[in-house]
């Protein structure tokens, strides 16, 4: 340290790197030598203070070593806050507001410990480490000629002692071979979807164009599970359904995947708002279904305005007209939303007529 | 509390604009923060009155002095739209049955009488005081019936199910006013507004009536204690903390975007000159 | 010697005796390595990859990467009794219940936003200084496999949690897979074990996420940092900079205190911001179920531009002989960016094609010096920019109260007015910078202050440049090419050249890259107009006393590449090499 604070910072090369035998490889040596081989004369440096005053060498060793002593301090401090706060306590910061008390504090102590560690670090380059810079030649990658021949040499010697060039069959047998061995672990990847009863299941075509609904479904609201009937739904009303078997399915195949086909929404509006519709009377008394999976790449969606009978995907603002037969009035989507054919049962609570007529959600290539 | 959301003190909801407008809509705890403390200093100030017209306005629909003073306040600030007899015209839609629970939700958040046309008719500071708005309310009430301004009793969450009132809201609600009830942009400029200034009677009234392009949430399939539940979760939405530390509006990875670009890149870039500047 | 020195030294020894270190420490601590800001972006990039890994391995000992559906009962009370996967589930606790682990997923999270975002912009910074020019282009490569890789990082990392967002990112992704035309159904399948959501794909992205990726990614850093390290970092002109020489700082021990310090200034940044800011709040959007939604559900950021695509593309679908093509998700999703990642990894390669410039290049490009190329990445950066835009139009209609349909329809348009608009005006503004620095080198700085003369006539007093402007200003002397000539149908023996119309087009691709080009002043001009300035200054002399300056103005002659150790011309190169142009 003493060396560093007395040096004089006019450029004076010695910082601690051997020059002596400059030339003989790439060493590091000092900028310029300038006019009568002084050293780095052409070069524009300004000693800093640290240089010149010892005094002021010394604050900046106290500042790093201050640095250093805050980390630790904070590290004791993350500590306490681990074992003392309790984590679900949150508390006011102006600017912040009601924040998380345990998070903010150890988030805060372990992040100025670590940054005081690299504060302190860098001051101690910027302030007492030598800043003039060198110069290191460079030298191409390049082999040499000599080294080209070598290798050409050396892989023409291999070629005729393996007789690569000579036996064809083998070369030709080797081929195919390397060509073939990685199909069994493509193979391998069929089951990565494996019907839980074996054999090789319904097609994924099957699969996708069948949802829960069949003739005579009860339609329960999602969430509550209950049925509906007709006057719940009042004119503007939105309600979100599934089919009623929907809970059953899902404990019988434990997933969630009937419930992603078969979410449908009710809307009601007067029967004569509504233009056209996918099938003749699909309605009942102007409460239209609709599949509530985008036909773009399948988000759900629910964002009826019930004044333009407008329906827009919040992922990707596809727009349906659900008083025009679900049509496509706006963004990426292709194809209308299916519209599901509902009535009401003898009870008088409302029911899927028919399955979905097309499959439900996003295009696959096997839809037509 | 819910006389207190019954009065909706108007410095409470100026703050609310303001700050809304500064922050661009973002949730900012400053909001809840400000909210806080308006409610508490109107509370003392607006609960006498308030406790003393809740039960009165319940009454006020038959009061026929209500509904007089009631038709003379629509016919001076609402029929030049809606026509002289509510019937309405190419300006506005007929209000015969949309009941005193839409008059009060569309009057008490200052929304009519409307300010401008255009896409979304804007919550702003209400123009008739609460008084005038009941009066209103019994007079269009009394053209036909219609949904009524919910109770104290149907509005009182305390004993709602948070958690239920959450698979509720993401249900029927966060599609349009995002999960954490920020708002949600709409076709054509229209817009679902924040729900951070909402009180529990104008969500009550807004699932009731389906103002503007919302849709209805009828008692029929969303029953009495399911609003309650939603109403549950939206004020925990409104005075949740933010564990995590300052909630960058809850917008999601946009907002998350938008401060890592400008914010964490621009500081590394920042420090980055720091090192590479030469010491003095 | 200390005793503490001793023990280093027969440790050293020790370790020497068996692997042959200290030959290969001898020669790397004293390796150069030139200072400037923009160098350390890509460590930023490093370093916030290192801060994943370690905040990564916390997390997998509480994370579970299950779809099994447990109803929760940990203490964050407006989600108690629900449903939800364990998945979900062991991420609230993390959340909630570990002390610390929101702050590590926190950090988790950030770190791994910034690491994209490093990336881009050290990709950028190579970029637009031609850092990826001979003999860099393979790290070039690199990088952009180390962007692909790091967004499959980001999207298998955001979809872990399986709240709503992540659930919904994953519908989307189901929806594009779904539309390769042929495969796209079977590939569903086979990635979701079946229909979606399924109950398999998060242990399978969890596998992806946390070793296959991670994997790659450190592996392709380490050649990449190799590379580096092998040839040498490039740099900026200057005074005494050279192509053949590096001027910088020894890595023992300055480079190694700034850049070790600044791991730790950036570990130390994410801590705090992690401690202070809110990401990606899972409880909020609640469980994920395929029947609900969020307005505004966004991905994160680096997918933002492709959702943006998928969001503006208009609405083509076709059914031909029985089978759905939906180029309305196809062209968008899976084309456009294979286009462009494929367009990013060769353009080395096609620069150096167009320009015929095959010579190495250690010594840095300014920007304005290679007007075209830094117009096509302003072209670029434009174009994901008005993506990016379209990925978060709902929120940006909303907070600037637009309508959605109108901003649509402005990005559907904008995403080809826009970008060639900046093109040019890119090039120009380089074009015209170019010029300011010949002005500058012929005629020094104006100094702004007017002379008379004994004779009467008025001047304006120019300054000469100091030395280091006139190095970095000279560069352009070296970054000058003019366009390939027009290539002969016959040659001078006359034989017809097979490939005249390849080679036609390659000349006038180089004549349009270096078309209004300013050509720098020689050396022998500007060491005149230097000379004139220096005598003009010095009529003032009298007049006016000198200011100290930062720099000593001293006559400086060559170090810039032209004399000894002048990079090999282009003809040269490929004369030794006995190719061809």
């Amino acid at each position: 340290m003493s060396d560093l604070t007395t040096r004089d910072g006019a450029g004076t090369p010695d910082h601690g790197h051997d020059f002596t035998s400059e030339g003989q490889d790439d060493l590091a040596r000092p900028l310029f030598r300038g006019p009568g081989g002084l050293p780095a004369a052409d070069i524009p440096h300004r000693p800093r203070r640290s240089d010149i005053d010892p005094k002021a060498a010394r604050r900046a060793e106290r500042q790093v070593a201050s640095l250093f002593i805050l980390s630790m301090v904070m590290v004791v401090f993350f500590v306490v806050a681990y074992v003392a706060i309790d984590p679900y306590v949150n508390i006011y910061v102006p600017v912040f507001g009601e924040i998380g008390y345990q998070n903010f504090a150890l988030g805060l102590t372990f992040g100025l410990g670590v940054f005081c560690i690299g504060a302190g670090a860098i001051q101690w380059a910027k302030k007492l480490m030598p800043d003039t810079e060198v110069v290191q030649e460079r030298h191409s990658l390049r082999s040499t000629k000599h080294e080209d021949v070598e290798a050409a040499e050396q892989y023409e010697r291999g070629k005729e002692e393996s007789g690569f060039g000579q036996y064809r069959i083998i070369r030709r047998t080797l081929i195919a071979a390397l060509a073939l061995f990685p199909i069994p672990l493509i193979v391998m990847l069929r089951d990565l979807w494996s019907p839980k009863n074996g054999g090789f299941g319904p097609s994924p075509v099957v699969l996708l164009s069948q949802t829960a609904w069949v003739e005579g479904m009860p339609i329960v609201t999602d969430g509550t599970y209950v049925k509906i009937r007709p006057e719940d739904i009042p004119v503007g009303g939105l309600v979100s359904a599934l089919p009623e078997d929907i809970e059953r399915i899902q404990k019988e195949e434990h997933n969630l995947n009937a419930r992603g086909k078969a979410a449908i929404i009710l809307v009601r509006m007067e029967p004569d708002e509504i233009r056209a519709q996918q099938g003749e009377g699909w309605d009942f008394q102007g409460i239209l279904a609709y599949s509530k999976i985008c036909t773009h790449v399948g988000c759900p969606i629910a964002l009826y305005e019930h004044r333009t009978h407008h329906l827009l995907c919040p992922c990707h603002q596809s727009t349906f007209d659900l008083a025009d037969a679900g049509n496509v009035i706006f963004g990426p989507a292709a194809r209308r939303m299916p519209q599901l054919p509902i009535g009401v049962d003898e009870e008088g609570f409302l029911v899927a007529r028919a399955p979905f007529a097309e499959p439900v959600g996003p295009s696959f290539w096997e839809r037509g | 509390m819910t006389c207190l959301i019954n009065r909706s003190p108007a410095p409470m909801e100026r703050k609310g604009i303001l700050v809304k407008g500064l922050v661009a809509r973002r949730r900012n705890p400053v909001v809840a923060t400000l909210l806080l403390l308006a409610a508490l200093l109107g509370v003392g100030g607006v609960y006498a009155v308030a406790s003393s017209t809740a039960p009165a306005e319940a009454t006020a629909s038959n009061d026929q002095t209500a509904i007089d003073e009631g038709k003379r306040l629509y016919l001076e600030g609402c029929s030049s739209c809606h026509g002289l007899n509510a019937q309405g015209s190419s300006n506005g839609p007929t209000l015969i049955g949309v009941g005193a629970a839409s008059v009060h939700f569309q009057v008490a958040t200052g929304r009519m009488p409307m300010a401008a046309p255009g896409a979304q008719v804007a919550r702003k500071p209400p123009i008739y005081n609460e008084r005038e708005v009941a009066d209103m309310a019994a007079y269009i009430a009394s053209l036909a019936p219609g949904p009524a301004i919910p109770t104290a009793e149907q509005i009182d969450y305390t004993d709602a199910d948070v958690a239920e009132g959450g698979v509720l809201f993401r249900i029927n609600c966060a599609q349009c006013h995002q999960a954490a009830g920020g708002g949600g942009a709409l076709t054509a400029g229209k817009y679902a507004p924040s729900l951070m200034i909402a009180t529990p009677q104008e969500i009550y009234e807004a699932m009731l009536t389906g103002p503007q392009n919302m849709p209805v949430f009828g008692d029929g399939t969303l029953p009495v204690e399911d609003k309650q539940a939603i109403i549950a979760y939206v004020m925990d939405l409104q005075q949740a903390p933010s564990p995590g530390g300052i909630a960058l509006g809850r917008i999601g990875p946009v907002a998350e975007g938008l401060f890592l670009w400008v914010g964490v890149i621009g500081a590394f870039i920042g420090l980055a000159v720091w090192i590479g500047i030469r010491a003095r | 010697m200390s005793t503490t020195e001793q023990v280093g030294t027969s440790v050293a020894t020790y370790i020497d005796d068996r692997v042959g270190s200290n030959r290969f420490l001898g020669r790397s601590l004293k390796k150069v390595f030139p200072d400037h800001w923009s160098f350390m972006l890509g460590e930023i990039a490093l370093y916030s990859f290192i801060i994943v890994l370690l905040t990564g391995v916390f997390l997998t000992l509480f994370y579970k990467p299950s779809m099994v559906e447990v109803v929760y009962d940990g203490s964050y009370v407006p989600l108690r009794g629900i449903m939800m996967t364990e998945a979900y589930a062991s991420t609230l606790d993390i959340s909630f219940d570990v002390r610390g682990g929101l702050l590590i997923r926190q950090m988790h999270h950030w770190a791994a936003l910034l690491f994209i975002a490093a990336m881009a912009v050290h990709m950028f910074r190579v970029f637009f200084t031609g850092a990826f020019r001979k003999p860099r282009e393979f790290n070039w490569l690199i990088g952009i496999a180390l962007i692909t890789l790091g967004l499959a990082a980001g999207f298998t990392g955001y979809s872990l949690p399986d709240d709503l967002l992540s659930g919904t990112g994953l519908q989307i992704a189901r929806g594009i897979v779904q539309a390769i035309p042929i495969v796209g159904t079977w590939v569903a399948f086979l990635l979701f074990d079946g229909e979606f959501p399924g109950t398999e794909f998060i242990s399978r992205i969890y596998g992806i996420h946390i070793l296959l990726v991670p994997g790659l990614i450190l592996a392709l850093i380490t050649v990449h940092l190799m590379m580096v390290w092998a040839q040498k970092h490039t740099q900026f002109p200057g005074p005494g900079r050279t192509n053949d020489n590096v001027v910088g700082y020894p890595l023992m021990p300055i480079y190694m205190a700034k850049a070790g310090g600044f791991f730790f200034i950036v570990f130390g940044v994410t801590a705090l911001i992690s401690g202070l800011v809110t990401i990606n709040p899972i409880w909020i959007f609640g469980p994920y179920t395929p029947d609900q939604v969020s307005a505004g559900s966004q991905p994160d950021w680096y997918i933002g531009w492709l959702d943006g695509a998928l969001r503006i593309f208009p609405n083509i679908e076709t059914v031909l002989f029985g089978y759905t093509i939906s180029w309305n998700i196809f062209i968008p999703s899976v084309i456009v960016p294979g286009i462009v990642f494929t367009a990013a990894a060769l353009y080395p390669f096609i620069e150096s094609w167009v320009t015929g410039d095959k010579r190495d290049h250690n010594l840095l490009d300014r920007p304005r010096n290679a007007p075209t190329r830094t117009a096509i990445g302003v072209m670029a950066i434009t174009w994901y920019f008005l993506l990016f835009i379209g990925g978060g139009n709902d929120v940006i209609a909303l907070t600037f109260d637009l309508s959605i349909n109108w901003l649509i329809w402005f990005l559907r348009i904008a995403v080809f007015v826009l970008p060639p608009i900046a093109f040019v005006v890119t090039r120009r503004t380089c074009i015209a910078l170019q010029r300011k620095d010949r002005e500058k080198l012929l005629h020094g700085y104006e100094s702004g202050r007017i002379l008379r003369l004994p004779h009467g006539e008025f001047i304006e007093v120019h300054e000469p440049l100091n030395v280091k402007d006139r190095a970095v200003l000279e560069s352009a002397i070296e970054a000058y090419r003019a366009p390939l000539p027009a290539p002969e149908r016959v040659d001078a023996n006359g034989v017809a050249n097979k490939r005249y119309h390849l080679h036609n087009l390659r000349a006038k691709l180089s004549h349009w890259y270096y078309a209004d080009d300013i050509v720098p002043p020689t050396r022998a001009e500007i060491e005149a107009g230097q000379a004139h300035v220096s005598h003009e200054a010095a009529l003032e002399e009298p007049l006016h006393e000198h200011e100290e300056l930062d720099y000593v103005n001293v006559p400086f002659h060559g170090g810039i590449l032209h004399e000894k150790g002048a990079a090999m011309t282009n003809e040269e190169q490929l004369r030794e090499r006995g190719g061809h142009l």
